[in-house]
């Protein structure tokens, strides 16, 4: 008789074992002859793959399906085909860098991004809970059944009332306790478990061989082989559509399509695969072996399954028993104890395997990537005194080992009875097939950047929790039911399972094309769009080009700590003794004879971190040895100070350049200003010594004449009078002379008052005629005058204006043909202005001196042969005064042809002044 | 590397091979009634095939 205490004595006899063969690995693993050192083991180790899922599961579900269960061998037989490209990189990339687990692998991708490890390690623990729970569940429940014997009856759909009464309790404590016992015995700088993996193995040889003996004695005990079988089941109507064709293998080719794509990705990114295929890998050479091992594993762990759901399904025709137990009870029901016990072991095995590993490599991201990150953060003074930090991460690590198996039977408590196993499981597939995106393109594609895995992961993550996770909820009850059918908030489009009305798929089909869409999309899209950092560069070609590499790597580390700080730092967290076997060994690698000799250089900084890493990832040793490295790393945030400080000084140095063009035009301004004030100044004393110059000569006219009249009274009447008149002459001269140095000096300092009124040009030629027809008649000089009819009125100086006309009119009487004097006066309108032409007949003006003659006291005409016959003040005011007005004046001549005097004044300028003035 | 270099190609080829094999519109020719050794079709289909991926795999890659 099975009773209880032999099926818990035998599995704990059998927890013992594993846990002697754990032991036996470790100790010849320190005595460096490991026992897993072999592509057999290895193979073994990853059919962990198979868990209690493969073997309760497959039964149920292909009594219930027929072939929809091959799918989830079939995908990692194809994929196994590229291991030896796809795998064998991975595990490269992993040695090199020391990675410890899957987050620590994405995250050292995307630039040791800490808050990429902690989404990957929050993911993982949502997405594979309930793959533990259902772990949970198919131990307690063979246990349930087992305990029956020879009875089979299947165990209370509901869960007992209490904890205490739950199997499912005391499983998932126990579990714990082992996994403790295997995982966090001590700490190991590579996070490698060989006696764990020889135990593994062990499981998977069991569970093999149970299954194997129960599927050889369905067929061949309790049938006559195969052909006996199946010919018996085509009679059975439970069983024919089974064996017959499909109307599409098991839902449909999508769904067959999809599991296999789906298994493809779980057998690598699963925690626990991605443990034992990478960070458990002792020689990538193993790989060549297992390849071909590992699969063929699966085939014949399968062959069997159909003909036992064959046989369950004939034996307890009225569907009273689970499919997911035929393993188990149909041993029982044909009265075989042993095989039966045998059957439970090894459905034990699987589950065991599963939640060892699976729990192990999770506390290890939680620990390293949740945990120390945040401790690192917030107590990380108080975490620097501590001189022994090891203890404390295996303590992180017990407690989260614990949490997660109790989070696992907490789901199977609340959630676990709505689904049959197979579904639980597919639930934790398309959760870790969301890191395929960022783990594939992040070792064959250089440009992804961070933020896209990171989007592109969340996105993903949160199509799978809408599609898969809450429906899966909502059937436990958690949430409402009109969540499923109607949508959220009645919104129809939103159904969790018909997402924006995509119909006709099973759950799992329809989650992976939602979530792989919004996964790969957003991360090819945002690696685009975006930029990599330096680190992510570096990491990026690391990861990409791994096989291009020598095994001595570039090292992103600057500056240099001391020895002992860095062996000191690797102490806390490793042990004293590991850390000083550590650094002894890499000093004798490289020829010295101890670790005293060892310069701290890059490398060992280097290597220090890597040592780290194995022990808390590569995000957290980062931080750990930036803290004492003098220097701070070549990071990011280095990087990116030293290009904004490089291109500070380029903007700088720009902006001194544009400063000193601004000066040099500055300079070269005042230098003019100063060489136009000089000029300036010249020209004031000049025209100082110039008017003394004019002043003098009638003055001294003037007193020589009165000193004569003075000396001589008795001169003779008619010489007396030519003498007066000369004074006379020349005291008007001066007069004129001193007015006319008064009225340029206030026309040029703007103090000249302008009696501005209306009036009309012509009549101002005309008086200006007349007030010079005594010089014209004492010249004998003609004049002659074309005036334009109809030359509109300005608003302007009248006397002004006649001072202009004057002026240029006694200058042409001066200047015109001695004989046949003629002076033209023309008044027009030109556009916008009116224009006056003064033309006269004499001499000319030759071209170097038509600007010259509008200077001060400056005449034309040798001044020591002819007498000054002006004061050559007149042009000047002229042009003052039609310059006042907007105007301009000036000469155009030729020697020999007369010279012609002009002047324009605006015609708008000057309405516009009377219009101001009117208003 | 080890005895010989893998050759990479052949890889792929099988990987594209199994994915014919194991993939509409090939498996729904064996998706017929009837019995091989009295096996169904399908089953002995698949099994078969996977049988023989797995031995070309160890073929090319040992």
């Amino acid at each position: 008789m099975l009773q209880g205490w032999v099926v818990v004595l035998v599995s704990f006899t059998y927890l013992g074992l594993l846990f002697a063969i754990a032991y036996f690995g470790d100790r010849r693993a320190d005595q460096g002859r490991s026992i897993i050192a072999n592509p057999y083991i290895y193979a073994l180790s990853l059919a962990v793959y198979a868990t209690a899922w493969t073997f309760y599961g497959s039964v149920g579900r292909a009594a219930s399906d027929g072939i929809g269960f091959l799918p989830i061998y079939l995908g990692p037989t194809l994929v196994i085909i590229l291991w030896w490209m796809i795998l064998r990189k991975i595990v490269r990339i992993s040695k090199t860098n020391r990675i410890t687990s899957l987050a620590d692998f994405i995250a050292s991708r995307y630039g040791k991004s800490a808050a990429l490890a902690g989404l990957v390690t929050v993911i993982l623990v949502l997405g594979i809970v309930p793959y533990i729970s259902l772990q949970l569940k198919a131990v307690s429940t063979s246990f349930t059944i087992l305990l029956q014997y020879p009875e089979v009856a299947m165990p209370a759909q509901r869960a007992p009332e209490t904890m205490l009464q739950d199997t499912a309790f005391y499983v998932a404590l126990t579990l714990a306790a082992f996994t403790i016992a295997f995982g966090t015995r001590h700490l190991d700088a590579s996070e490698r478990h060989e006696g764990l993996v020889a135990a593994i193995a062990f499981e998977s040889v069991v569970k093999l061989l149970a299954f194997l003996a129960v599927g050889l004695f369905v067929t061949f005990g309790m049938y006559h082989g195969f052909g006996d079988l199946f010919s018996r089941g085509f009679d059975e109507p439970a069983v024919a559509p089974l064996l017959s064709p499909l109307e599409g293998p098991a839902g449909g080719y999508a769904s067959w399509v999809w599991l296999t794509i789906l298994s493809m990705l779980a057998v690598m990114f699963l925690p626990r695969q991605f443990q034992v295929a990478v960070i458990e890998n002792v020689d990538e050479k193993h790989l060549r072996t297992a390849v071909w091992l590992f699969p063929l594993y699966m085939l014949a762990i399968n062959i069997f399954v159909l003909p036992i759901a064959v046989g369950g399904l004939m034996r307890f025709p009225d569907a009273a028993v689970d499919g997911d137990t035929f393993v188990l009870t149909l041993p029982m029901a044909e009265k075989q104890q042993a095989l039966a016990l045998f059957a439970f072991i090894g459905g034990l095995s699987a589950a065991t395997g599963m939640v060892i590993v699976e729990t192990i490599a999770l506390s290890t991201m939680v620990c390293n990537d949740l945990v120390m990150p945040a401790l690192l953060r917030m107590k990380r003074f108080r975490l620097a005194e501590h001189e022994n930090l090891s203890h404390l991460l295996l303590s992180i690590r017990r407690y989260a080992i614990v949490i997660i198996i109790l989070l696992g039977y907490g789901y199977f408590r609340l959630a676990g009875e709505a689904y049959a196993l197979v579904s639980i499981g597919l639930i934790s597939f398309a959760a870790v097939a969301q890191f395929a995106p960022a783990i594939l393109g992040g070792i064959y594609w250089k440009g992804a950047t961070r933020a896209g895995a990171l989007s592109g992961l969340s996105a993903g993550f949160v199509v799978w929790a809408y599609t898969l996770l809450l429906p899966a909820f909502a059937r436990s009850g958690w949430l409402p039911e009109p969540f499923l059918t109607e949508g959220p908030f009645g919104i129809t489009l939103l159904k969790p399972l018909e997402l924006f009305g995509l119909t006709g798929l099973d759950q799992i089909t329809h989650a992976m094309i939602w979530s792989m869409l919004a996964n790969v999309g957003i991360y090819v899209g945002v690696s685009l769009r975006g930029h990599q950092s330096v680190i992510e560069q570096t990491q990026a070609s690391l990861f990409v080009d791994i096989f291009k590499q020598t095994s001595e790597l570039a090292s992103p580390w600057r500056g240099t700590a001391s020895v002992g700080e860095l062996q000191g730092l690797v102490a806390r967290f490793l042990g004293p003794a590991r850390a000083a076997d550590a650094f002894r060994q890499y000093a004798r690698d490289r020829g010295l004879k101890s670790a005293e000799d060892l310069n701290a250089d890059p490398g060992l900084v280097r290597f220090a971190e890597i040592q780290l890493a194995g022990a808390i990832g590569a995000s957290s040793a980062r931080v750990v040895v930036s803290s004492v490295v003098q220097e701070e790393p070549l990071g990011i945030a280095e990087v990116m100070n030293i290009l904004d400080e490089a291109s500070q000084v380029i903007a700088y140095s720009r902006q001194l350049e544009s400063k000193s063009r601004e000066l040099e035009a500055a300079t070269a301004e005042l230098r003019a200003a100063n060489e136009r004030l000089k000029e300036l100044d010249r020209m004031k004393n000049d025209f100082i010594s110039t008017v003394s110059h004019e002043l003098r000569t009638p003055l001294t006219s003037i007193r020589a004449f009165s000193e004569i009249l003075h000396a001589n009274p008795g001169l003779d009447r008619e010489q007396r009078s030519r003498f007066l008149s000369i004074i006379i002459k020349e005291s008007e001269r001066l007069t004129r002379l001193i007015a006319q140095v008064l009225d340029l000096a206030k026309i040029e300092s703007g103090q000249v008052e302008w009696h501005n009124s209306e009036l009309g040009m012509q009549e101002v030629i005309e008086d200006a005629l007349t007030a010079t027809s005594q010089l014209f008649k004492e010249k004998a000089v003609r004049v002659a005058t074309r005036i334009e009819p109809g030359v509109p009125r300005i608003n302007a100086d009248r006397d002004r204006l006649m001072q202009v006309m004057i002026n240029l009119l006694s200058n042409a009487v001066k200047f015109s043909d001695k004989e046949q004097g003629l002076v033209q006066v023309t008044l027009r309108t030109l556009g916008d202005t009116l224009r006056v032409d003064v033309h006269d007949n004499g001499i000319g003006i030759s071209p170097e001196n038509h600007e010259v003659i509008f200077e001060k006291f400056r005449q034309v005409g040798d001044t020591m042969t002819d007498r000054p016959q002006g004061t050559g003040l007149g042009l000047p005011i002229c042009r003052q005064i039609i310059n006042h007005y907007g105007g301009a004046l000036w000469v155009e001549s030729r020697l020999g042809e007369g010279a012609t005097f002009s002047f324009t004044l605006p015609l708008e300028r000057a309405s516009a002044r009377v219009s101001k003035v009117a208003s | 590397m080890g005895k010989h270099d893998v050759n990479h190609q052949h890889l792929i080829a099988l990987f594209v091979l199994g994915l014919v094999l194991f993939n509409y519109p090939l498996l729904s020719l064996f998706n017929v009634p009837g019995t091989v050794l009295g096996i169904p079709v399908l089953y002995l289909y698949v099994f078969a095939a996977w049988g023989a991926v797995i031995g070309l795999l160890a073929w090319i890659i040992e």
